[in-house]
């Protein structure tokens, strides 16, 4: 008996059009496509919608992010209000503000203190890519240290700037195929 | 009798105390509901991505001089210009941006580059809605800069600068 490859993961092709129709193949891509599809599914709507961010803002566009979780923008209607002190608790790390020389290696111990599965926005132009500050003091974008998902432009971005990042960001973590991990 | 006295005091205290809470049940939130509603509009001096703007004739305003690059304090902005031709005339100036590149992620949104600009080409306009994957997408070029027709960005295609 000739061995078929095993299908590939989240193809589903069928050319069955009824279930006495369907194939040993069929059966077998049913049976290790289907449940795994459904809970990733669920998994990355549950991700997605309880993002907590790390309590820790580096510099002016922390006072954007601080708006973006009060009343008016009220982060907590994507469920994102708990902005968490221990990294150990977060999901989501928003890189606010420029980072110097010395605070690389604080943000990058907080990165990896957080536990997986986890994102990063890099708020801001400084975050970014350094912004207006091409010198010595700044690292030019904190995707030199950790690996950025989304990264938001503005100097420093509106509150809605940053929402439209995070909700860019949630498009990711829906989508199981663009994911990091 | 002190006690009683010191109860009903504390009662009208937490029934003052709550009756601020009800006010505010009863008042509309505050919440922008941003994705679906938006702000009615931002100030008008604000600045947000920017556009090439063009002649009510459909002519191209950029005359490829580099005052922007020039005075762009966070190097975002980058031209590359070339000679207009009669047979191939781009702008009103003897010479047109063939490449005008500008990374969003880089600029700070100053407006520097719009007061520098002679011909008025460059304008920041109001979308504040900038986000990206990666750092490549947010390098603007030319065909996402100029605008699609004279007049779309928001700014009178007749002005003089």
């Amino acid at each position: 008996m000739a061995v078929t490859p095993p299908p590939e993961r989240g193809t589903l092709v069928s050319r069955a059009r009824s279930p006495a129709e369907a194939t040993e193949a069929d059966l077998r891509a049913l049976e290790s496509n289907i449940l795994t599809t459904t809970v990733d599914r669920v998994v990355s709507w549950a991700r997605r919608n309880s993002l907590w961010p790390a309590q820790f803002g580096l510099a002016c566009c922390a006072i954007e992010m601080i708006a973006t979780a009060q009343a008016r923008f009220d982060i907590a209607r994507f469920g994102s209000e708990a902005f968490r002190a221990s990294p150990r608790q977060a999901d989501l790390m928003i890189v606010s503000g420029r980072v110097s020389q010395k605070m690389a290696p604080v943000v990058k111990h907080i990165y990896e203190q957080m536990l997986d599965p986890k994102w990063v926005i890099a708020m801001g132009d400084c975050a970014s890519c350094g912004g207006v500050f091409n010198n010595y003091a700044l690292v030019q974008g904190v995707d030199k240290l950790i690996p950025v998902d989304v990264y938001v432009a503005g100097c420093p971005p509106r509150p809605e700037a940053l929402l439209y990042g995070f909700l860019k960001l949630q498009e990711l973590i829906a989508q199981p195929g663009r994911r990091r991990r | 009798m002190t006690t009683l006295r010191v109860r009903i005091r504390q009662s009208l205290a937490i029934l003052k105390g709550l009756a601020v809470t009800f006010r505010y049940l009863f008042r509309p939130p505050v919440t922008v509901r941003y994705p679906e509603v938006k702000r009615a509009a931002v100030q008008p001096r604000f600045k947000g991505r920017h556009w090439l703007t063009l002649y009510a004739d459909g002519m191209e305003r950029c005359v490829g001089c580099e005052l922007c690059v020039i005075v762009c304090p966070s190097q975002a902005i980058y031209v590359r210009a070339a000679e207009n031709t009669p047979e191939h005339q781009v702008s009103k100036g003897e010479r047109y941006a063939t490449d005008f590149q500008i990374n969003e992620l880089r600029c700070i949104f100053c407006g520097f580059c719009e007061e520098a600009c002679p011909t008025g080409a460059i304008v920041l306009g109001r979308e504040y809605e900038l986000a990206s994957f990666s750092r490549d997408a947010m390098i603007y070029t030319k065909p996402m800069l100029t605008e699609p027709y004279p007049g779309a960005s928001g700014r009178d295609p007749q002005r003089e600068v």
